[in-house]
């Protein structure tokens, strides 16, 4: 088996002001299916072609942003390595129980230099509502909304980047596929892949610790994607900026708000990553093809607006 | 001045004013901080992280929470870190 370790992002918990307004964007405009609401407020959410119970969690707090990002990794002897890897790093790792969230296996945990939680887990029950195993049809049932696919992948803002991209290189065995090189050894972004997607997180550079640029959602097609944009328009979402695509992993993409101002992103495409692909750099006067590839500049929320 | 169904950012953005940053428009990210110098208002949700409770006490609001029910004299605030 050619992937081992941690596999993929699996789940993502989310600070929400008002979880009935989420709801409604979540659940009805995205089209995530619920799954549960536990007796602690947190909501669990799944996307379609996930086989997993859960991969979105929202919890009421009183500000946005990120509680935690948590990845599967392969089985719980690949849990056990990666904590030993991890305390053999100087890094300080966490225990969370099985059961913290309903379904899931014991985690590890730990804070990055960067603020970000993030946990690791082997198992999580499987979902009623996965995709079909026997003689499957493309979906069981019809996909509402915007028709996500699966949670994605996450963009992370804070300081202390290249000590974060350290421990996710050296220990978690993520590859860097792109990066954003300002100059010389200054790099001020980070996309990190742990299996053949283009990126499965993204760190940029901000001077505050822990902060969330969004969690994106994979979306069929272009089609798929202008499908997203009249939702948005027809329903008054916040659109940040799209239909667009980005330079970086060229993804096709449109990143919009939640009712907390938390950014979503609904993404397609994207090129496949393999370990022996060199990296792929961008200078900071390209950056803005790099990131709004029709746009070719920023806008000024993609740096300052984060939850 | 504003109908009140619609919040002060929105308004500005409709008519592509520029003084105050649009951010989120949900009350998240903090970078529509105002300080209302004068007149009547009700505000929607806020992050604690932006405005905390004392602050809105004095007035300090997000604009795109921010409805009018007069005229309003605003001073802009940046995003607090
Ligand atoms: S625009 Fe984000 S808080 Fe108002
Ligand atoms: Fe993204």
């Amino acid at each position: 088996m050619a992937m081992t370790g941690v596999l993929r992002p699996g789940f993502c918990q989310l600070r929400v002001l008002d979880m009935e307004k989420s709801m409604v964007h979540y659940r009805d405009r995205i089209g995530l299916d619920e799954v549960s609401q536990e007796k602690d407020g947190r909501v669990y959410l799944k996307a379609r072609d996930e086989f997993d119970r859960h991969s979105i969690i929202l919890r009421s707090a009183d500000e946005p942003g990120m509680d935690c990002m948590g990845f599967k990794v392969l089985d719980d002897e690949s849990l056990t390595q990666l904590e030993k890897d991890l305390t053999a790093f100087g890094v300080d790792v966490e225990h969370i129980e099985a059961g913290e969230q309903p379904g899931i296996g014991r985690r590890i945990r730990f804070q990055a230099p960067m603020g970000h939680i993030f946990d690791f887990y082997a198992e999580m029950e499987k979902s009623d509502k996965g995709p079909m195993v026997q003689d499957p049809h493309v979906w069981d049932e019809q996909p509402r909304g915007m028709r996500p696919i699966r949670f994605d992948h996450c963009l992370l803002y804070g300081d202390e980047l290249d000590e974060t991209a350290e421990i996710f290189q050296k220990v978690l065995g993520f590859q860097v596929s792109e990066v954003i090189r300002v100059e010389g050894d200054v790099i001020n972004a980070y996309f990190l892949t742990c299996s053949t997607k283009a990126h499965d997180i993204a760190l940029i550079r901000f001077p505050e610790k822990g902060k969330f640029h969004h969690c994106s959602f994979l979306l069929e097609d272009w089609n798929a994607i202008g499908n997203a944009a009249d939702i948005m328009t027809r329903y008054d979402i916040s659109v940040d900026i799209g239909p667009t695509r980005h330079g970086i992993t060229r993804g096709k993409t449109i990143y919009f708000f939640d009712p907390s101002g938390n950014r979503n992103e609904v993404f397609s495409g994207g090129y496949n990553f393999y370990p022996d692909n060199p990296r792929r750099e961008w200078c900071e006067e390209e950056v803005g093809r790099a990131i709004f590839y029709y746009e070719k500049q920023l806008n000024d929320r993609f740096m300052g607006v984060v939850t | 001045m504003c109908r009140a169904s619609k919040s002060v950012l929105a308004e500005l953005e409709r008519q592509h004013c520029q003084t105050v940053s649009i951010g989120c428009r949900g009350g998240g990210c903090g970078v529509c901080r105002v300080e209302v110098l004068m007149g009547k208002y009700a505000v929607g949700t806020m992050s604690r992280a932006q405005v905390s409770l004392e602050e809105e006490r004095c007035g300090i609001v997000l604009a795109c929470q921010l409805y009018p029910e007069s005229d309003l004299k605003l001073r802009v605030l940046n995003r607090k870190n």
